[in-house]
């Protein structure tokens, strides 16, 4: 098992330093890149930096045969019908923002979206904005006892008027993981279509859109081993095509003038101006690379380690965890608050023992109010971490309440 | 370790909670948040002849905020605004790391480790902020009430 994690670490340029590497245990807000994903990026940029799908000279066709073998990377990795379901955009929270604003011109007021109150930021606000643009209705699915979305308000939630149901997929707070089968019975009852926030479940393996049965979903290259700077939007190729663009420019055109413009097909419709290529160019290369894990044998590791460090989190005084007691349906990410301590206090504590972890209210304040705290610490483990990274945060934690008290 | 910024001073500072409360007819009541880590501060202050005639602070917040609100709490009662003011100058220096006079705020020193560590300065300047912005907007008030 060792040897396992010290061969995935050496993967990994900063992990694989000689000596002062820290325990990275914020792999929810940024994994660590992949050599392959930084190789793809600095030999695109070396030998293959041009404009894509524009020039006729030999360097755009290299960039652009690049960024479409990107395309298809992305596509296997999510197992979707076709590369034209790929748009490549900034992030998760472009992807997000791209839906909402493309739904602006589909619902009438009155129409509802359903979201979550664990949602993050990023899948809230731009609901907010269309609902108060728009008069259509924002409705909730509640947190259950066990921190869990209780999707048993989904009868409730999900009516008759219901577009969209837009849920994470897994929480970057509690790590709970959604039950999407659940979700997607409701929606279909009604009619409506489903998204899934999957920032935080795509770093955890391939993701099979197609099996889940969703319309959307949307995931940052920057924590799937991969480049900051892109991210990616799929959808069902159907509903691409019924999408009128959100930003428009060059690339994304058939023809125009004076008068008008007639949009191109998916994805070039929704890839106003230059993408990020290089980028897209690093991330296909990761996910390339995850594609060939075991992810089972990791999905099995990490889930012991989570069980190791909420066993141990359990067992110091004044700590609480927020989110599920248990590994069942969760990614490895677990959160806590300390009684009298701030979580920015206690990360930096940690940070100083050379632990990364995140203090506050991570993007999901409705989340926190819901749980009645400010903010927390938290761990979100990668498949790069071991044993030894949380025996060090288990120490780190009884340090920092030493300092702390 | 990150120790200099979690010494004894600080701790003391924020435990004492020096001017913890609030007042029953301040000129002025701020809220100001950090929107980074939480912190929020809600101060009030009534002010008199150039001076901070009564301040009370409502701090929820990391332990490097509630000792800098503490600081105030301990200072400002009482003192000319012109010593305010230079106080805040000087803690806007020191998070700078320049060189600065702490002046009759002789506390303001415990905070100097917090320099290196600039996602940390918002947490100590936020009660420094709503400190300023409150004497400006109590100025405003009087020099309204003056002028009707």
């Amino acid at each position: 098992m060792i040897d396992e994690v010290a061969a995935l670490r050496r993967q990994f340029p900063l992990l694989a330093q000689a000596a002062g590497a820290p325990h990275c245990l914020d792999n929810a807000a940024t994994s660590q890149i992949h050599e392959v994903a930084l190789d793809a990026v600095v030999r695109h940029e070396r030998s293959a930096r041009g404009n894509v799908m524009r020039a006729s000279h030999s360097l755009a066709q290299s960039a652009t045969l690049a960024y479409q073998r990107a395309r298809g990377q992305v596509a296997q990795f999510l197992n979707a019908a076709s590369v034209h379901e790929i748009v490549f955009t900034s992030g998760a929270t472009a992807a997000l923002n791209l839906v909402a604003q493309a739904y602006a011109t589909l619902c009438k007021p009155g129409d509802q979206i359903v979201i979550s109150v664990a949602e993050h930021h990023s899948n809230l606000i731009p609901w907010q904005q269309l609902r108060d643009r728009m008069g259509i209705e924002l409705r909730f699915v509640p947190l259950g006892a066990d921190t869990r979305l209780d999707l048993s308000a989904l009868q409730a939630c999900v009516g008759r008027r219901c577009r969209l149901v837009a849920l994470t997929h897994a929480s970057n707070v509690t790590g709970a993981v959604t039950d999407v089968a659940r979700v997607v019975e409701r929606a279909r009852a009604v009619g409506a279509h489903v998204l899934l926030d999957g920032a935080q479940r795509a770093q955890h393996g391939p993701v099979d859109v197609r099996a889940l049965g969703v319309d959307f979903y949307a995931f940052s290259g920057h924590k799937c081993y991969g480049p900051g700077g892109v991210g990616v939007l799929w959808a069902r190729g159907e509903l691409l095509e019924a999408l009128p663009p959100v930003f428009t420019g060059g690339g994304m055109v058939e023809r125009v003038t004076l008068e008008g413009a007639a949009y191109a097909a998916p994805p070039q419709r929704f890839e106003a101006g230059t993408p990020p290529v290089a980028q897209a160019v690093g991330l296909g290369e990761a996910l390339a690379w995850m594609g060939q894990q075991d992810w089972l044998r990791i999905e099995r590791r990490l889930a012991g380690l989570t069980a190791r460090l909420l066993e141990g989190l359990r067992a110091v005084p004044g700590l609480h965890l927020a989110g599920p007691t248990d590994t069942h349906q969760r990614v490895p990410v677990v959160s806590f608050w300390l009684d009298g301590m701030h979580s920015h206090d206690v990360c930096q504590v940690l940070d100083g023992l050379g632990l990364t972890l995140r203090g506050g209210h991570h993007c999901a304040q409705p989340l926190m109010q819901a749980l009645g705290i400010e903010g927390v610490s938290r761990a979100s483990l990668a498949l790069y971490n071991g044993q030894d990274d949380v025996d060090a945060l288990l120490a780190g934690v009884g340090e920092a309440v030493r300092v702390l008290a | 370790m990150n120790a200099a910024l979690y010494d004894e001073a600080i701790k003391a500072l924020a435990r004492a909670a020096h001017g913890a409360g609030t007042l029953a007819a301040p000129d002025a009541v701020v809220r100001l948040d950090n929107p980074y880590c939480g912190d929020r501060i809600d101060l009030a202050l009534n002010i008199s002849a150039a001076r901070i005639a009564a301040l009370a602070h409502q701090t929820k917040g990391c332990l490097l905020c509630c000792a800098a609100a503490s600081l105030i709490g301990l200072h400002a009662p009482g003192a000319p605004i012109a010593q305010v003011e230079q106080a805040i100058a000087a803690l806007d220096a020191l998070l700078a790391g320049a060189d600065f006079s702490p002046g009759a705020w002789g506390e303001l020193e415990v905070f100097r480790a917090v320099s290196g560590y600039p996602a940390r300065h918002g947490c100590v300047s936020l009660p420094m902020q709503a400190l300023r912005k409150a004497i400006d907007v109590a100025r405003s008030r009087q020099a309204a009430q003056i002028s009707i």
